[in-house]
């Protein structure tokens, strides 16, 4: 307890990057500068509620939530192959998974752009074989890929941790109490590795609804989501009250989104993230 | 006693298991009588535990067979076999109470609901832990942890109950009411028990049969007190209870040389001159005034254990460990007087 100063450095690091940020966005999005000087005001908030913006979030929640749930049907399993038995085909397995990683998010998204464009690499292959080209990128099937692709390990990697953790004792103790494969998984494996399933639907749907990268590279123009409404405001418009009212909005959906799965996860008793 | 009426229940045949080049098991036969308490008695890595898992399913033998009622049950995966297991560190589902445990077996096998209340409730009171139904199990001790595993085992009613060093977590006091509540379960619910420890006590307490082995081979198969009275070799000797073992010279029957003296013994059938093992319990060598004995030595240390003392007695370079509840101050000169009865004459181990 005597060191406290040890900890100043971390305190004025967090005033100056986080407290300070968070106060400034707050305060533009409460504000409008008129000739009279700066007025509060919670027009921008109204703003928000116009149909235009409104579906530009549904859009966002509705794209994160197939991306959360196909990394979820995706990444399950993944993490139960990469928690096989054999280390060192364990071990092999999770470089190979994690290796991609080592790579720029940009450039790893910039990779499917060549890929499906129309003439991209798929489409040159359909064209041999004698089919048609097809209109793969700039839809919503592109975005959710990119985001599936990106987002995967998120999943893969806390629900493996779990597993990993889970004593094989027990799960020998539940066949020999008479369950099988299936059975062990319904009513052992799975239960006890919820906590690693909560961190993981958390740590993919957050980027997922708050990406304007992927959606911008993938989904061509017409595919707007709330990150690039963000991004568009303060970039674009220069409407940094209005931009910062949108900011203040997500931040509040994420704070929920993540309290009820805190909520939900305190019940299995941690072992996950958050 | 009266095993050899009892029929066999579980039977091992030429039964061999190697991990990583390693043999945890050097083909062991061994056969487990229906109602029996029997006993896996060694030091780690002797291969008892790998033979407990071998019954119970979580490893296949290399070689052999394992038979239960006289079918052959390799291959057989855990969930199908009549066994249930107390696993060392409980292995007790985290994620549900102490009822959901219990009842896990039961549900699985369809019982109804009804039924599955009544078993838990009988089952827990039979464990001394009557209305922990919904408990959550870490919430408990581990002495109770240890009887709700027991419980969950037990309420399936197997014919086979595999306990893998159950009481290793526990403290002393908690082990032994531990080990008599466990010899009276099986007792009065007569289930066969297949024990697992390394603990000679806990084992001298509580089996039938005690299976005595050592680097994946079995060293000696008897009751407690033959094992105890009659070990076979010097490694079981030394292995249960505490014990003297010295080198010596079968001069011919009943006559027996060793630290420099020649004993009279009860032992017979070795070759003249035939160098044996001779081994001497140390509660078995008697205090006496050094005129009075062919042995005489000078008492090094001495050591209070509670119901008697412990002594270390040298005597032509031998060190005997003495114990008696007579206490000789180190330093005196004491004769070591031991009766033929009570010398073990053991032929020395082939070189392993």
């Amino acid at each position: 307890m005597k060191k406290k100063w040890i900890s100043y450095p971390y305190i004025i690091w967090m005033i100056l990057f986080i407290i300070v940020p968070l106060i400034l966005v707050l305060f533009y999005s409460i504000t409008v500068r008129t000739e009279d000087g700066i007025i509060f005001t919670l027009k921008h908030y109204k703003r928000f509620m116009e149909p235009v913006y409104l579906s530009v979030l549904f859009r966002s929640i509705y794209l994160a939530l197939i991306c959360t749930a196909l990394c979820l049907v995706l990444g399950y399993p993944m993490a139960m192959i990469l928690n096989g038995r054999n280390i060192k085909r364990r071990n092999i397995l999770i470089l190979l998974f994690v290796i991609p990683m080592w790579m720029n998010f940009l450039l790893r998204t910039y990779a499917w752009m060549t890929l499906l464009e129309r003439r991209g690499l798929i489409n040159t292959f359909l064209n041999m074989l004698g089919f048609p080209s097809m209109n793969l990128l700039y839809n919503n099937g592109a975005v959710v890929l990119g985001m599936v692709y990106n987002f995967l390990p998120f999943m893969v990697l806390p629900i493996y941790s779990v597993l990993n953790k889970i004593d094989r004792s027990v799960i020998e103790a539940a066949e020999d109490l008479g369950a099988n494969a299936f059975t062990v998984f319904r009513k052992v494996i799975f239960p006890l590795s919820l906590p690693g399933v909560i961190s993981g639907i958390t740590m993919v749907f957050m980027p997922a609804v708050t990406t304007f990268v992927i959606s911008r590279l993938l989904g061509g123009g017409q595919f707007t989501l709330i990150g690039n409404l963000i991004e568009q405001q303060f970039l674009l418009v220069g409407d940094w009250n209005f931009g910062s009212a949108i900011s203040m909005i997500m931040m509040v959906i994420i704070l929920l989104s993540m309290g009820i799965m805190s909520k939900y996860d305190q019940e299995h008793e941690g072992g996950g993230l958050w | 006693m009266n095993n050899e009426t009892k029929e066999i229940l579980i039977e091992l045949v030429n039964v061999s298991k190697t991990y990583d080049s390693t043999d945890a098991l050097k083909a062991i036969n061994l056969y487990i009588r229906r109602n029996e308490f029997l006993t896996l008695l060694g030091p780690s890595g002797c291969g008892k535990t790998t033979t407990l898992r071998l019954i119970g399913g979580f490893e296949e033998p290399d070689s052999g067979e394992i038979l239960f009622a006289g079918k052959k049950i390799n291959g057989v995966p855990p969930y199908k076999r009549r066994v249930n297991t107390v696993f060392q560190k409980y292995a007790l589902f985290p994620h549900m109470n102490v009822f959901e445990n219990i009842a896990f077996g039961l549900k699985i096998k369809k019982v109804e609901p009804k039924v599955i209340k009544e078993k838990v409730e009988r089952i827990l009171s039979l464990v001394n832990l009557a209305g922990y139904e919904s408990r959550a199990v870490n919430s408990l001790s581990g002495g109770q942890q240890q009887r709700i595993a027991i419980a969950r085992a037990l309420v399936n009613e197997p014919e086979v109950l595999l306990l893998d060093e159950p009481l290793g977590a526990l403290d002393l006091k908690m082990r032994q009411e531990m080990q008599i509540e466990l010899k009276n379960m099986q007792q009065r619910l007569g289930i066969t028990f297949v024990y697992v420890t390394h603990d000679q006590e806990e084992a001298l307490t509580m089996s039938d049969t005690i299976v005595v082995m050592r680097d994946g081979a079995i060293q000696q198969i008897g009751t407690p007190i033959d094992i105890y009275n009659e070990p076979k070799n010097a490694f079981v000797a030394d292995f249960i209870g505490e014990s003297n073992i010295i080198s010596g010279v079968m001069l011919r029957d009943y006559l027996v040389q060793f630290a420099d003296s020649n004993f009279e013994c009860v032992d017979r059938g070795f070759g003249e001159n035939e160098p044996v093992d001779v081994v001497i319990r140390p509660e078995d060598i008697k205090i006496v005034s050094a005129e009075d004995s062919v042995l005489q030595g000078e008492v090094k240390s001495a050591i209070f254990k509670g119901v008697h003392y412990e002594m270390i007695v040298q005597s032509n370079g031998f060190h005997w460990k003495i114990q008696s509840t007579a206490l000789a101050p180190p330093g005196r000169k004491i004769g070591l007087k031991i009766e033929p009865n009570d010398i073990h004459i053991m032929r020395k181990a082939p070189a392993a």
